[in-house]
């Protein structure tokens, strides 16, 4: 039997179950993924390996866009990604990452918001 | 000039000296003076390991709580099915292995008892080394003794694979006609260029190094190792390496399990 492909592209995202109105809280979002540059080439042929990065990630509150981040290949392969956001009121906040090849990959976390 | 050289080294010699005398503030981290790769480490380094949702090693480690609930193989078997709990079944395994499978008279570490299961208890194929579902097996099963002392017996059924392992840590070798000794016994807190020498401390593998940017076995450093003094790494899956591996645990006895560790 061949070696099984696990995938392990499920990206990880933190966010304070409660949080305060108005006060700044932490995100952290940490997800696989290689992050091939472009710019190795393989050692045995010499061909290049394409460049295959999460070029974008986005952040929203209900829809509402919180964050974007445009990545660069100089981004290690495992992208953490750490913020501050406020929230006025309670909702779901959704992450997406964006990759090379117009695939995503997304989280969701829900937040409450106490007064 | 001869004066103020002397001067100058008798200063050097002095930092040197407290570099190593104050051990008192790793805590856990330095027993009887022996320290961890943790207390070589930056600080940057230090704090990505200890915040739980930034180490990286955590992909691998819900991806191995992901695979011990999963059923493969021709027995409709999962790990789940027969050892449970891992909180509670694999708790010291990390601690205590390699350990002799009397059986078998062979040395295993955690890679190989895992494979063993998988092949006889579930029927399922064997992983490859470093395979990511071996390495998230490997380091779900160490977390599991997160913090406890290593332990491993290197007397009775081990003392040949002790003595084996001990004389492998001994051998120069390479090009540059080094043992692992030279680098980790006499020179540590040195730098080799821009690294300071650790002392090999195994305590932390499966490990996150930064400079593969992903996580790898104690066996994939060890050939790194023998690379880098340009010897020829002995094949995947050797047995010399779990001898090795049998002797660091026991240069690294009593420091925590940290699995997975970051490093450089």
């Amino acid at each position: 039997m061949a070696e099984q492909e696990h995938s392990m592209d499920k990206p990880r995202v933190k966010v304070p179950a409660k949080v305060t109105r108005g006060e700044p809280f932490e995100v952290k979002a940490l997800v696989s993924h290689k992050m091939e540059s472009g710019q190795r080439q393989d050692e045995k042929t010499g061909a290049k390996i394409p460049r295959k990065i999460l070029n974008r990630f986005v952040c929203t509150l209900d829809g509402v866009e919180i964050l974007r981040a445009t990545l660069h290949p100089a981004v290690s392969a495992n992208p953490y990604l750490s913020f501050y956001a406020s929230a006025e009121q309670s909702g779901e906040m959704k992450f997406e990452w964006t990759d090379d090849d117009g695939s995503t990959l997304s989280a969701r976390a829900r937040i409450e918001v106490e007064p | 000039m001869i004066i103020a050289r002397v001067a100058a080294l008798v200063l050097a010699t002095c930092g040197a000296l407290s570099a190593f005398a104050d051990e008192g503030e790793w805590g856990r981290y330095a027993v009887d003076g022996r320290r961890s790769g943790y207390t070589y480490a930056a600080s940057e380094t230090r704090a990505m390991q200890d915040d739980e949702f930034e180490n990286p090693g955590s992909i691998w480690l819900a991806k191995g709580e992901d695979l011990w609930g999963t059923v493969e193989g021709s027995k409709g078997k999962s790990c789940a099915s027969c050892h449970g709990d891992a909180a509670t079944s694999m708790r010291g395994v990390g601690a205590r292995y390699p350990v002799v499978d009397e059986k078998r008279g062979k040395l295993m570490n955690v890679e190989q008892r895992v494979n063993l299961c998988r092949v006889g208890a579930m029927g399922a194929a064997a992983w490859p080394t470093e395979s990511e579902a071996l390495l998230a097996m490997t380091t779900f099963v160490k977390h599991q003794s997160l913090n406890m002392p290593v332990s491993p017996v290197v007397d009775g059924a081990a003392a040949p694979f002790f003595a084996k392992g001990k004389a492998i840590y001994e051998t120069r070798r390479g090009q540059l006609d080094l043992a692992c000794v030279h680098c980790h016994e006499m020179n540590h807190g040195n730098m080799l260029r821009a690294q300071r020498l650790s002392e090999g401390m195994s305590n932390g593998f499966p490990a996150y190094r930064l400079k593969w940017q992903a996580l790898g076995s104690l066996q994939r450093r060890m050939s790194g190792c023998m690379r880098d003094v340009r010897a020829e790494p002995y094949p995947d899956g050797a047995e010399e390496y779990v001898d090795l591996e049998l002797y660091l645990a026991w240069r690294a006895r009593g420091l925590p399990v940290e699995t997975p560790a970051v490093r450089n």
